[in-house]
């Protein structure tokens, strides 16, 4: 699928901020269900295109950070972070192969492994929790997966003539 | 330093994928560790305010915007509509001022009175102003992040309220910033009384923002709709007579035990931009200490 790719650490590194901001920018309240969830999507897209760089120790970092910024329970969005980065590390060679839509439907597939590790986790502390709120972002990620593999690619061609 | 890697990535055909097993089931049983050992309030404290420092500079970030548009639009309000706000609040002031002299009166009748009845004085509470950020938490939980921290003498524990009433109380603090649960919270519960009865009971968070509820009343229990809940101060924890919430629906049924009482925040849990740090400092508020009998038993420890 994707050829080139950027090296730059700064550009791994900048790119993980951005999408935990992105995490925390206020939304309406009717919105905040339907929230893309943007850390999994770079991390998964990390993942597909360096795994040797970006796999389960950097999705435990940043779950870690998540869960401090998100003020949930220390180790939640680890745990889903780590899990997803494992699936999306182990299969990577497959899923780059993938055409578009197929991967765009495994990335709400992973999404939605995420959302259910939140929710059972929060349930097991004694938080309630509704599984159908989680489902929107299931949608607002895999719709996001496109755009953001094609952001990336042109990013890349372009820090190449650089 | 280019050909490390190539090493790495070429050895890493048959070598990575146990390798990756493996850092797999030891990230997930330390996320598990970390869970359960965070789930002890206060055990990962030190972990946690640490990296909270660490994302301060980001949720300012995340906040920039919005309190930047505050500022446009204070420093762009007419001249009319300041004029407007400076009268309302003027007037407010006033009224404000007239309830304080009658307060002052009040509290040195009820200082005096508690006297003669032994019981000891409600001391003077401090408070401090906070700014709440734009940032959103999870949408799970009722949480909110202040811009005061242990800089500002915030500690874990201390309640927070806005002008209408209780709101929360800090969770995690930080040097720059704290985390507060507020009462809505699932996990969150505070003792109240009725403030027409003076019966008591807890006021337990439902998740929802706007919804509280009261699940250890008995059915016969003395609760209309529309009575006040105020905070007891029992359990030491959030000073007393601060109000709650208002008593929204009572729903009995006599096949059960217990009245299903839900009741309405007073505090505006989401719509406070300022809130108060309360630096309570209070008079125990229980039993009085046993007397001293002999002077050997009293003198143990």
């Amino acid at each position: 699928m994707i050829t080139r790719r950027p090296k730059n650490l700064g550009f791994l590194i900048g790119g993980f901020i951005v999408a935990l901001a992105l995490e925390v920018l206020p939304l309406p309240t009717w919105a905040e269900p339907a929230r893309p969830a943007w850390v999994v999507c770079a991390l998964i897209w990390w993942c597909l295109n360096s795994p040797q760089r970006v796999n389960v120790g950097t999705a435990f970092a940043l779950g870690i950070v998540l869960d401090v910024l998100k003020g949930t329970l220390l180790g939640q969005h680890a745990l889903a972070l780590t899990l997803v980065a494992a699936l999306a590390a182990r299969f990577h060679l497959q899923l780059r192969v993938f055409p578009l839509w197929q991967q765009t439907s495994l990335i709400g597939v992973l999404t939605l492994l995420a959302g259910v590790v939140l929710w059972w986790t929060d349930g097991i502390s004694g938080q309630p929790g509704n599984l159908a709120l989680r489902l929107p972002t299931v949608v607002t990620t895999a719709l996001l997966w496109p755009w953001l593999v094609e952001l990336m690619r042109s990013l890349a061609r372009r820090s190449e003539t650089f | 330093m280019a050909e490390r890697f190539r090493t790495a990535s070429s050895g890493s055909l048959f070598l990575d994928a146990p390798t990756l097993g493996a850092k797999t089931v030891l990230f997930v049983a330390l996320a598990i560790v970390m869970m359960m050992i965070d789930r002890r309030e206060g055990a990962l404290g030190a972990v946690r305010s640490t990296l909270e420092v660490v994302v301060y500079p980001l949720q300012l970030a995340v906040d920039a915007p919005s309190s930047f548009g505050r500022w446009v639009g204070e420093n762009l309000a007419s001249r009319n509509t300041l004029l407007e706000r400076n009268a309302g609040l003027s007037a407010r002031e006033l009224e404000a001022a007239s309830l304080l002299q009658r307060m002052a009166a009040l509290e040195a009748e009820n200082t005096r009175l508690r006297e003669l009845m032994g019981s000891s004085a409600r001391l003077e509470q401090k408070v401090a102003v906070a700014e709440v950020l734009a940032v959103d938490l999870d949408p799970f939980r009722q949480r909110i992040v202040i811009n005061k921290g242990s800089n500002a003498g915030a500690y874990v524990g201390q309640p927070i309220v806005d002008a209408n009433g209780i709101m929360g109380q800090l969770a995690s603090v930080s040097p720059f910033s704290a985390q507060a649960v507020l009462i809505t919270d699932a996990s969150h519960a505070l003792p109240i009384e009725v403030n027409r009865t003076g019966l008591r009971s807890i006021a337990v968070g439902t998740g929802d923002i706007d919804r509280l509820e009261l699940p250890y009343l008995p059915n016969n229990a003395d609760v209309r709709e529309g009575d006040l809940l105020v905070s007891s101060g029992l359990g030491g924890r959030f000073p007393r007579g601060f109000p709650v919430g208002v008593v929204r629906k009572v729903t009995r049924d006599p096949g059960k035990a217990f009245a299903v009482i839900e009741a309405a925040p007073a505090a505006q849990l989401n719509r406070s931009r300022e809130v108060l740090m309360v630096f309570a400092q209070f008079a125990f508020v229980g039993p009085p200490a046993p007397a001293p009998q002999g002077g050997a038993e009293a003198a143990k420890p």
